[in-house]
């Protein structure tokens, strides 16, 4: 039965090597040094800094790759190659992003005084004394939170009738189309819409009312409210419906005690995102609102003023010969305060979507 | 209080599709009834119709007749609510609601629906309920805990208790033990076993040897051919099936020899 096998006649089948080689740790700093030096060399070359920059990385790039492709392997040095691309394209978004908080904030923080926040326009502030921004900053919460209470009510409901009732019926898919056309509404025709309807109303040629401001604004809002409450009540397992059917619970009460509250944090930061979105509108708001130089607590009459049409009022201000200087400081700070504002906004997003979230006790 | 159902030529539709077709069966109340067969064969389309929760999918219809206890549960009057507040339902996966604690998860069934409850009343139905799914002892002490951080036996038992607490003439159990362990399995079992005393129980599971363990009665389903409705072959008496069951298909099913 036993056969001898003649081992060195037999072909050998042994495992590849495991291990290969590995570049020091430090390569990448090697790299970047000679990059650098190189880019610092093309610069006292003539050439200009952008231009010292876009040799430095090239520099890098071709460097690491290949010598990680040397030592290394092809595998290893197409990763090095995307990875770093990845991470040069996650500078280059930041870039914008950090200079334009960095600006804001130091050009407008020395700005940003109590009398600042508690002034309006009125009175000598023309002239360049004085004056603030309080009557816009009250002017924006206004308006803002008249358009949250029109649009997250109609929105809530579509959403709730798009996801539990409409089932991809014909209604449903109408729905569904209109709403993805209104993401598409520049925010200038929702201030034409806006200023129509009121001339309608009121037959004033150039009507200038708060609540108009606020149906632009909950126009701009809607559809960010219906795709978002939507996205979060599909995500609510059906599990959760049927086991709530199955105790005899009728169908809206299981919506309005079981998946609503299970979806509750999503829908609370979707909702103050559309809100946070459409606060630094300024297009519809100029057409419709006009511009105010005391705060007007009345929404259904006169004039309000908001941060973004302060801003963008200020802004021609700022050629003035004599109160130019004034007048930029003014956008400045009313540009931090309204970020402050939106900032805030998502901070309270986050905050009430954990606090919300359910809990697995874990 | 427990309750019989009897069914007759029952055919179930998903729109067009006719997934089962001509079912006769009586279940006999405070028994426990097995439905086996291999899947796709329509048991537990079965089961959803005996508490109307197949209506839940669109499209879903059902032709025949459904009585309980000499009512019809398919009548134009009946409202469906009703019917699923007397016929529970415990399903495959457990499935506590997430926003919930234990305690509140157990009286799911009476606050949904708004009944009013003194806290000492409350506080009894969710001690009886949890007694009666064997839970109470492992739970007692966070009650106030969220449903979802307890283990996946847990969670299912605590889905029984909760379809328990609003006292249910029949309790349907769709594959109740399918992803759990053999211990969280042998747990829900004996808790069968217990409550058969007062419920009239109807469970659909793939595992045979828990269908000899806890029912009395089996119900054995199959295809009729690939892309043929379902249908029940044989229904009888569990030690009867499976000794010496009158089907031929039947016993190659229960004995392995399938196809």
């Amino acid at each position: 039965m036993s056969t001898v096998i003649d081992t060195d006649t037999q072909p050998v089948d042994r495992l590849e090597p495991l291990t290969g080689g590995t570049l020091p740790r430090i390569a990448p700093v090697l790299v970047g040094v000679c990059s650098v030096a190189l880019g610092v060399l093309a610069w006292l070359l003539g050439l200009g800094v952008g231009g010292a920059v876009v040799v430095a990385w090239l520099a890098y790039l071709v460097g690491i790759t290949g010598w990680t492709r040397a030592v290394e392997g092809s595998r290893q040095s197409t990763d090095t190659l995307v990875k770093t691309l990845m991470w040069t394209a996650f500078a280059v978004a930041m870039v914008p992003l950090v200079s334009l908080v960095w600006t804001v904030v130091a050009r407008g923080a020395p700005v940003l005084t109590p009398q600042f926040l508690n002034d309006d326009m009125s009175g000598r502030a023309l002239l360049g004394v004085g004056g603030g921004i309080y009557h816009a900053i009250m002017g924006t919460i206004m308006i803002t939170l008249i358009a949250a209470v029109i649009a997250v009510p109609i929105g809530l409901f579509t959403a709730i009738y798009l996801v539990e009732y409409g089932k991809n019926n014909r209604l449903a898919k109408v729905i569904t189309f209109l709403v993805d056309v209104m993401t598409g509404i520049p925010s200038i025709v929702a201030g034409l819409f806006a200023i129509a309807l009121f001339i309608v109303i009121t037959g004033d040629p150039l009507p200038r009312v708060g609540i108009g401001g606020a149906i632009a604004l909950s126009l701009l809002m809607l559809p960010t409210v219906i795709r978002s409450v939507e996205e979060m009540l599909k995500l609510v397992p059906d599990d959760l419906r049927e086991a709530s059917y199955a105790l005899g619970v009728p169908r809206w009460r299981t919506i309005v005690k079981v998946v609503l509250p299970t979806a509750v944090a999503g829908i609370v930061t979707g909702v103050t995102l559309a809100i946070a979105r459409v606060a630094g509108e300024t297009a519809p708001l100029l057409l419709i609102l006009g511009t105010a130089r005391v705060a007007n607590w009345n929404p259904f009459e006169g004039p309000v003023q908001t941060l973004p049409v302060y801003i963008f009022q200020s802004l021609g201000q700022t050629t003035h010969f004599k109160y130019g200087e004034i007048w930029t400081d003014r956008v400045w700070g009313a540009a931090l305060f309204l970020i402050i504002i939106v900032m805030s906004l998502n901070l309270v997003a986050r905050i009430v979507g954990k606090a919300f979230a359910p809990k697995t006790g874990r | 209080m427990a309750k019989s159902i009897d069914v007759s030529d029952l055919d179930i539709y998903y729109g067009d599709f006719l997934a089962v077709q001509g079912v006769n069966l009586h279940i006999k109340a405070r028994s426990v009834t097995a439905f086996i067969g291999p899947s796709g064969c329509g048991k537990s389309t079965v089961l959803r119709s005996l508490n109307r929760m197949h209506e839940v999918i669109p499209g879903a219809r059902v032709e025949g007749k459904v009585t309980v206890d000499g009512q019809s549960l398919y009548d134009a009057a009946v409202d469906p609510v009703a019917v699923r507040r007397q016929i529970g339902m415990v399903f495959q996966r457990p499935n506590p609601f997430p926003t919930m604690s234990i305690y509140e998860n157990v009286l799911a069934g009476n606050r949904l629906n708004s009944k009013k409850m003194k806290k000492s009343e409350a506080d009894d139905v969710v001690e009886r309920s949890l007694k009666g799914a064997n839970l109470w002892n492992e739970v007692k002490d966070r009650l106030d805990k969220p449903g979802m951080g307890l283990s996946g036996g847990q969670q299912q038992r605590l889905c029984i208790a909760r379809a328990i607490a609003v006292k249910p003439q029949v309790l349907l159990m769709d594959e109740p033990c399918s992803a759990l362990d053999p211990i969280s399995t042998s747990a829900i079992e004996d808790l069968i076993h217990e409550l058969k005393s007062d419920y009239t129980i109807v469970i659909v599971t793939h595992n045979m040897q828990q269908a000899a363990r806890v029912s009395d009665e089996t119900g054995f389903f199959n295809l009729k051919a690939a892309g043929q409705p379902g249908h029940l072959v044989e229904f009888n008496s569990t030690q009867k099936m499976f000794a010496n069951p009158d089907n031929e298909a039947t016993e190659a099913y229960i004995s392995g020899r399938f196809g």
